[in-house]
């Protein structure tokens, strides 16, 4: 077992690397030269030379992604002499825009993304799975046909389609919510709940559709197996025989996607952070693409790719868990 | 629907393996759906997009207004630029309204958008299919180091954070044809879900009896892929194309509604949804319509290619 989270880890740190390796390529040779942007219109060969040598931009691709790496591992050095700022061992450089720490706007903004992700997540296991064993147990009903068909529906909105329509509705019409900002919950609480309310709904929308349809299938299909024939004819009711026999090996399967859904959305929820305004990992990433800010997009990828393969990990090393058969000696 | 074109291929296809003849299974699906009210309505909602996307300059030939044309006598320039009239300015002359402060027709922007987000979900699926069967094909029938060296590349695809890397690429590259960039990097991120479950059937397709049968009759290699693994992968290669297609419409309009897709003045549904975010509280009418038909179109052909599979489904059941 330890050889094999050893093996796996070693995998995660490699992909990592070349996550980073390959970011950093496509940034160096594609896009437009930052120095020029922030030199701006009244700019001279001299000032741009400036700006790229403080922004240590001259410098070869290999040295330039060495130092970026070293400063991931243990930490860097920026400037010399009086103007020296070290940079602690996640470094992940200073922004072009802000001159801020980008470990620090990622530490600052996490929470946000968290919390949005966090919310969702709940809202959507309990109505999803809920609808979708629902439907199972009475395939065919007109429960199961209205449930699966708005499914369907649910599952076809864009989630920014979704949010503006909400928006339109609950805040504009009806007047019902307040425009969605980020306030911390400690401040007040009522109004944490009503801004985060519609970015949960518009969130959780398409996963509640999509993991109902497959909580539908999966359960159905665990029905039919001869295991349950046999509890049933052991004379189990049938709630017992759903409770004990049926939803564990129906609800694995879905322990594997929400760990990898989960974790894609703690790296930000792009669209919906930006739609509502909120000042997420998602939101910095748009902000940081649409202004050239390479260390920040740089960050924000490494940081998804992160969650996203560590997500991968930990819900392999749950599968053994949760299902005997896939279990490592 | 397609009744003719199956059957050509079961003469094609003496030996394949599985027990219904393609033609008899394509035309059971196409009765199926046939029945079917959702697929039914699907179809002729997908019908009346198309025709719509392929008579666009009809339409503007027809209705007088181009896409691009801009009408400063059906806005209201007190208001801000507000449509005259209400609903967003629909009228007689302008049937889905018209943009605030320009005043362009929203009929022809839809069925000139129709064309690019069709046009760009289309080629993706192409490319993305069709890498993903070769690379997937490859992957499952070679195995080994072949194996190895595509399922590694596949993982390294699919953890990368897609969505932030689509953009970072499209607003970092301003230059060319955005639709060709588009469709290239939806393409790059999307062969390897495909692949995967392409390479999945491959690995136990290769070991089945009739496989190895053809084997040992002497068939080429190009003969065992061609004549008795594709045959065997088309339902869930038909399933798959159809949900693919509104996943990248989806996708599209979502990377245009984040500003780096398609460029004005071209239209498409995302862009045209994105430039109605500021006017949502005002002229709602502008959002709902391109809204609208996304959701329609995305729905209309998932609803398709969920009843195919179910279709497809109750034939390998029985």
């Amino acid at each position: 077992m330890a050889r094999y989270v050893a093996g796996r880890l070693a995998g995660l740190v490699v992909l990592l690397l070349l996550v980073c390796v390959f970011t950093y390529l496509i940034f160096f040779k594609l896009s437009p030269d930052p120095a020029l942007m922030i030199c701006g219109k009244t700019c001279t060969p001299d000032r741009v030379a400036q700006i790229r040598a403080s922004l240590g931009l001259d410098r070869p691709f290999l040295t330039q992604l060495g130092d970026y790496l070293s400063g991931l591992v243990a930490g860097r050095d920026y400037g010399s002499g009086p103007n020296l700022v070290h940079c602690p061992a996640p470094c992940l450089g200073y922004s072009f825009q802000s001159s801020q720490s980008v470990t620090q706007m990622i530490v600052d903004r996490l929470p946000v993304s968290a919390t949005v992700a966090v919310g969702a997540a709940v809202l959507w296991l309990i109505v999803g799975i809920a609808a979708g064993l629902l439907s199972a147990v009475k395939e065919g009903s007109w429960w199961d046909r209205a449930a699966m068909g708005l499914a369907l529906g649910g599952a076809s909105i864009p989630n920014y389609v979704l949010a503006l329509t909400l928006q339109y509705v609950l805040v504009v019409k009806l007047q019902i919510l307040p425009f969605p900002s980020a306030v911390p919950f400690s401040e007040d609480p009522l109004l944490w709940f009503q801004s985060y309310l519609m970015p949960w709904l518009v969130l959780a929308t398409g996963y509640a559709c999509l993991y109902a349809r497959l909580t539908r299938a999966n359960v159905i299909d665990t029905l039919a197996q001869n295991f349950m024939r046999t509890a049933r004819s052991k004379g189990l009711s049938p709630a017992l025989t759903m409770r004990r026999h049926a939803l564990r090996p129906a609800l694995t399967p879905i322990v594997t996607i929400f760990g990898m859904d989960f974790a894609a959305l703690l790296g930000g929820a792009l669209i919906t952070e930006t739609v509502f305004g909120l000042n997420g990992i998602g939101k910095m990433a748009a902000d940081s693409i649409a202004k050239n800010d390479q260390p920040v997009i740089m960050a924000v990828t490494l940081l998804a790719a992160f969650f996203v393969m560590a997500g991968n990990v930990v819900v392999d090393l749950l599968y053994t868990g949760l299902d005997p058969r896939v279990r490592v000696s | 629907m397609t009744t003719a074109a199956p059957s050509h291929e079961a003469m094609a296809d003496p030996l394949a393996g599985a027990g219904d003849a393609p033609a008899t299974e394509g035309r059971r699906i196409a009765r199926a759906l046939l029945r079917d009210r959702g697929a039914v309505l699907s179809t002729v909602f997908l019908g009346l997009v198309v025709l719509m996307a392929i008579c666009a300059p009809l339409i503007s030939a027809v209705t007088g207004h181009g896409p691009n044309d801009f009408d400063p006598a059906a806005v209201d320039t007190n208001l801000g630029g507000l449509p005259r009239g209400s609903f967003g300015g629909v009228s007689a002359d302008h049937l889905l309204g018209v943009e605030p402060q320009n005043g362009r027709d929203i009929l022809a922007r839809i069925a000139y958008g129709a064309r690019v987000s069709f046009l760009i979900a289309i080629s993706a699926t192409v490319l993305t299919t069709l890498l993903g069967v070769v690379l997937g094909l490859l992957a499952g029938f070679y195995q080994g180091w072949v194996d190895q060296v595509i399922s590694r590349i596949m993982d390294f695809l699919m953890a990368f954070p897609a969505l932030i890397f689509m953009i970072a690429i499209l607003s970092s590259l301003p230059t060319g044809d955005r639709s060709v960039l588009l469709v290239t990097v939806i393409t790059v991120f999307g062969w390897p879900y495909l692949a995967r479950v392409v390479r999945g059937q491959t690995l136990t397709l290769v070991n089945r009896e009739f496989v190895e049968a053809a084997r040992a009759s002497g068939a080429s290699t190009g003969a065992i892929v061609f004549k008795e693994i594709l045959p065997n992968l088309r339902n869930s290669l038909i399933v798959m194309t159809t949900l693919a297609v509104p996943g990248y419409i989806g996708t599209e309009a979502g990377l245009s509604f984040l500003g780096v897709g398609v460029t004005p003045p071209t239209p498409s549904w995302g862009q045209m949804i994105s430039s109605a975010v500021s006017w949502y509280a005002t002229d709602p009418m502008y959002f709902a319509v391109p809204g609208l038909f996304l959701f329609l179109t995305v729905l209309s052909l998932t609803v398709l290619g969920d009843r195919i599979r179910a279709a497809s489904d109750a034939g390998e059941a029985s």
